[in-house]
């Protein structure tokens, strides 16, 4: 497990709004699976986080849910991205491509010249 | 990722998770559990056996009750959820104990009560006296010459100072008038003021129906209009809209109606007041109006540019006065623009009064605090063991000292609620009592501000008083409290704590009782006081009579005068009358006279003359007011218009004019209205002109007599008309009035009668400020001795209490129950004594700065010295009473334990 990172605090909402965006509603289980997934199982997600992070997500109305049938037929909340949503994720999405932008150029020994 | 409506979308979720009607407990299992389901189907299909699925399900989810945990906080707010509980918690627990609850709530509901309704005095009174737009820049306009430094303001003046001055937006002038209204039964006496054509627009009031007056129409010789006021229009004509254009009798000119004026306009500031009808000034039919020099009781108001300041105003103004000063050396030398904010000319007399009433009811605040401070420790002591074993099961000492808060804010905020209402009701006693000089009393109101105050108060006294035993219970070891389960040991701090309260309070309440006290005996001294004449039986009241005959004929006017003195003296019940000018002693109204003695060359301006109050009136005069004849003799009816001019001095200007030599036979030299040589022969004693408690304070204090028959016949007719102020003797001065008018109006029913006040009723009035904060003050005073003495009673009830299983022992032992009760009299009277002691050095230092305290022109303290020794000793053995009583009933109560009962009972 030492060579997992742990998700950062922030980035867990984010990744939360991204994932509900490319695979369209879904739920807590296949957030959390996917994000583990997409990682390349490089991070280790404590499951039970996922929920605090996306009832916060709820409450602010980045996200609503909604009871529904999963695909092997066992009842399940499905999350869904709301217009809000869309537009967090955006902005959110922007910020980070520019933060670790600045940080490759950092970084980066090629930029040092 | 934060925004402030994401945010507070957020916290309405989760206040709306507070609710019990939410399922969302239920809500989150269920969610979990589909999430194991789905990771256990998952691990199922990869090969793992079902326990072994399970398990690693949990595992990654991080245990099913933390992550219910965490989701639930989220949902909800958890400190907002303490609250509730410990709000809960609270109400139980008070409920549990009335007796205690409701002596907590109704003392603070007393404290917080009278510090209500006197802000809501004070918040009306002297944080909103104006209610008018911007009423920052508004100013007071006097004119400032030697005598008078807010004297009035001429005509002539006026109008250079309108024109010439750069820092008003608009600058007006009033003038209160009296007229009678004829043309509808009996004529009638209307109340009115002059004013300039500025004077509504600068005040911001717009007229509710027709117009104001346009910008030249207040000039001299313009068509007569008027304004009605919103009551008047009301009370005269129904308010009938159709009253603009028509016109009223006033004085015998007609009056076109050009407009009404809402009768919510209220400002009350020196002589102006709110009256039935406004005129132009430039209507005022007198030829004084034109004279630079003329002193017509004229006042201004002013509206400061934007932007100017007070002080750059006055420079201006500074300005302006002198340049006149040299134009017109002969009438404006000496005189200047004195200009104050508005604001300070209607509440500077009262307002240090109200400090000390605001410093009073903070005091009696206190007290009630006091109390409940001290309830509150009794009560935690006895729970201490329940706080104990709490702390010993974990508790966190902060979630105890939050419940205890709880508790006391509760407490508070219940007792404020009850406060309102005690507020209400005093605020309208109060109002009741007020005396007129209040400006805006007929407005004050329990107002939003008010709640607000009320609010923070008890706020604020929850949180402070809910400390100090929160503080102690904290600090306490679990372990001490729980050992002293049963004992009769005693928690030395505690007590300490208690009895520094106490004796607080009791100097507190001494304090209030020795102001209150100093009050009494100063209004005592001043009823006592003998104003210089006999107000028993003696009426005043106001007469006008037939315009017509008047303006044209002042002969006839003379006549006129005699044939109405023989009318009065015809009613039964008066035994004397006498006309008089404006100078009825008390009244704050006068008349002056200039004069230079014989010796001296005449001076070269009326301010270097000498100056004395002026009497103006008829040979009954001496004996209605029963004025002691000091020598010489009085006026008699044969001091006639064509016979030798004589005067009759006080004794104070005897002595200030010719000191050492007797004034009878001197001439002095009169100059109203033109020079003539009078010769005095006669002095009586001096009258306290200017009220009981001011007049030794004032500067004008000479008074000079002149007898009405021997005025020329221009003056006899005043320039209002033939108007005059009567004093009559009367067996029932009460209650003759309607027999004088009925009288008058049978001699000519245009003529009228108003106003009629007897001296008593005029001297109470003038004593009413001052009436009236040694009633607040008394009741205050009262207030704080009831919970000093509730404090007092409830210490040493605990005392007892305590104590009950010792002194049941020592009984048992042979000691007798007298002993007992003077062990617990002399607790109490040490309690009390100390606090005797404490607050008598504290009521030493208040009543010497009360003395330098003013109410309306004297101090506070009036006639008795800030020291008093009769004041002090009568307040300390009346609280020492109430002490020792206070005390008695728990020490009878000790001293009548059955020693069985009380051991048998541990």
């Amino acid at each position: 497990m030492s060579d997992k990172t742990d998700v950062w605090q922030g980035t867990l909402a984010l990744m939360v709004l991204k994932t509900l965006e490319t695979m369209g509603p879904q739920h807590g289980y296949g957030i959390a699976r996917r994000i583990e997934q997409t990682s390349g199982n490089l991070l280790s997600l404590n499951y039970g986080t996922l929920y605090p992070a996306l009832l916060k997500l709820e409450q602010e109305g980045a996200i609503v849910s909604e009871w529904g049938m999963s695909d092997n037929n066992r009842k399940a909340k499905f999350y869904k991205l709301t217009r809000t949503g869309r537009k967090l994720l955006e902005r959110e999405a922007r910020g980070w491509q520019q933060t670790t932008a600045i940080l490759a150029r950092f970084l980066s020994p090629a930029e040092e010249a | 990722m934060h925004s402030l409506p994401r945010c507070l979308r957020a916290l309405w979720f989760r206040l709306r998770g507070l609710s019990p009607a939410r399922p969302a407990n239920d809500e989150i299992a269920a969610e979990l559990e589909s999430h194991l389901q789905l990771h256990i189907d998952d691990n199922l299909r990869a090969g793992m056996t079902p326990q072994e699925a399970r398990r690693h399900a949990l595992l990654q989810l991080g245990g099913l009750e933390q992550t219910q945990q965490t989701v639930r906080e989220r949902s909800t707010l958890p400190w907002f959820e303490y609250l509730l509980q410990d709000l809960r918690f609270a109400l139980r627990q008070l409920r549990k104990s009335p007796g205690f609850t409701a002596v907590v709530i109704v003392t603070l509901a007393l404290g917080i009560g009278v510090n209500t309704a006197l802000f809501s005095i004070v918040n009306t009174v002297l944080l909103h006296p104006i209610a008018l737009p911007r009423p920052g820049e508004l100013v007071a306009v006097d004119a400032s010459k030697p005598n008078f430094e807010h004297g009035s303001i001429s005509y002539p003046n006026f109008r250079d100072w309108q024109r010439d001055n750069r820092s008003f937006s608009d600058l007006a002038i009033y003038r209160h008038i009296g007229f009678v209204m004829t043309g509808s039964g009996y004529s009638e006496r209307v109340r009115g003021n002059y004013v300039t054509s500025d004077f509504f627009p600068l005040l911001g009031v717009k007229p509710s129906l027709g117009r104001l007056f346009a910008a030249d129409e207040d000039e001299i010789g313009r068509a007569p209009i008027v304004m009605l006021g919103g009551g008047f229009w009301a009370r005269e004509f129904g308010s009938d809209p159709n009253i603009v254009g028509r016109s009223i009798t006033l004085d015998g000119r007609d009056y076109t109606v050009v407009g009404i004026i809402p009768a919510s306009f209220d400002l009350q500031v020196g002589g102006f007041l709110p009256e039935d009808i406004y005129v132009p000034i430039g209507q005022w039919q007198n030829e004084a109006l034109k004279l630079r020099g003329a002193g017509l009781g004229i006042h201004g108001i002013a509206r400061l540019r934007q932007g100017v300041t007070l002080a750059q105003a006055q420079a201006d103004m500074n300005n302006v006065t002198n340049h006149l000063a040299a134009v017109y050396p002969e009438e404006d030398r000496g005189l200047r623009a004195n200009l104050r904010p508005l604001r300070e000319a209607i509440v500077g007399n009262v307002r240090p009064v109200l400090f000390v009433l605001l410093a009073a009811v903070g005091f009696v605040l206190l007290v009630a605090c006091s109390n409940v401070a001290n309830l509150l420790l009794a009560r935690s002591s006895s729970r201490a063991q329940e706080f104990g074993v709490r702390i010993a099961l974990g508790a966190g000492r902060s979630r105890i000292v939050c419940q205890i808060l709880t508790e006391s804010t509760a407490l508070a905020l219940a007792g404020g609620a009850l406060a309102l209402v005690l507020a209400a009701w005093g605020t309208r006693a109060a109002v009741a009592l007020a005396p007129d000089t209040l400006p805006r009393a007929s407005h004050i109101q329990l107002s939003p501000a008010v709640l607000c105050f009320t609010f923070g108060v008890s706020f604020v006294v929850g949180i402070v008083f809910g400390l100090i035993p929160a503080w102690k219970i904290a600090a306490q070891q679990p372990q001490s409290a729980l050992r002293d389960a049963g004992s009769r040991t005693v928690h030395g701090s505690r007590h300490r704590t208690q009895d520094v309260l106490v004796i607080f309070q009791m100097a507190a309440a001494l304090v209030l009782l020795a102001g209150a006290g100093l009050m009494v005996r100063s209004l005592f001294a001043l009823y006592h006081t003998s104003p210089g004449f006999d107000p028993n039986g003696v009426l005043r009241f106001s007469v006008a009579g037939p315009d017509a005959l008047v303006l044209h004929n002042p002969v006839g006017a003379r006549a006129y005068a005699r044939s109405l003195d023989q009318q009065m003296r015809s009613v039964h019940g008066i035994s004397g009358v006498s006309l008089m000018g404006n100078d009825v002693p008390m009244t704050g109204d006068d008349d002056e006279e200039l004069f230079w003695l014989q010796n001296e060359a005449k001076p070269a301006d009326a301010n270097d003359m000498h100056w004395s109050l002026l009497y103006t009136v008829e040979p009954d005069y001496l004996r209605i007011m029963r004025i002691p004849l000091l020598r010489g003799r009085w006026f008699a009816d044969a001091d006639r218009a064509d016979t030798p001019h004589v005067i009759v001095i006080d004794d104070d200007l005897a002595r200030q004019f010719f000191p050492n030599t007797d004034p009878i036979g001197k001439i002095v030299n009169l100059t109203n209205p033109d020079d003539i040589q009078a010769t005095v022969i006669g002095v009586v004693g001096h009258v306290l002109h200017w009220g009981l408690d001011s007049d030794a304070s004032s500067s004008l204090h000479a008074q000079l007599y002149i007898d009405i028959g021997q005025l020329a016949d221009s003056q006899f007719v005043s320039n209002s008309g033939f108007f005059w102020n009567v004093a009559v003797r009367a067996d029932h001065p009460d209650t003759v009035f309607p027999d004088i008018q009925s009288s008058l109006r049978q001699m000519n029913a245009s003529q009228v009668a108003w106003r009629p006040l007897t001296m008593n009723q005029i001297i109470a009035d003038s004593l009413a400020a001052r009436r009236f904060s040694m009633i607040l003050l008394g009741a205050f005073a009262a207030l704080a001795l009831l919970l000093a003495s509730v404090g007092l009673y409830g210490v040493i009830s605990y005392l007892v209490g305590q104590r009950t299983q010792e002194m049941a022992i020592r009984m048992a032992l042979g000691a007798d129950r007298g002993k007992v009760l003077r062990w617990v009299m002399q607790r109490g009277a040490a309690l009390a004594g100390i606090g005797v002691g404490v607050g008598t050095v504290a009521a030493l230092l208040v009543t010497r700065l009360m003395a330098g305290i003013s109410l309306a022109k004297s101090s506070m303290i009036y006639g008795v010295h800030p020291w008093d020794p009769l004041t002090m000793v009568g307040v300390i053995a009346l609280l020492m009473c109430v002490a020792l009583m206070a005390c008695y009933v728990p020490a009878r109560r000790a001293a009548s334990v059955d020693p069985m009962q009380a051991l048998r009972s541990e």
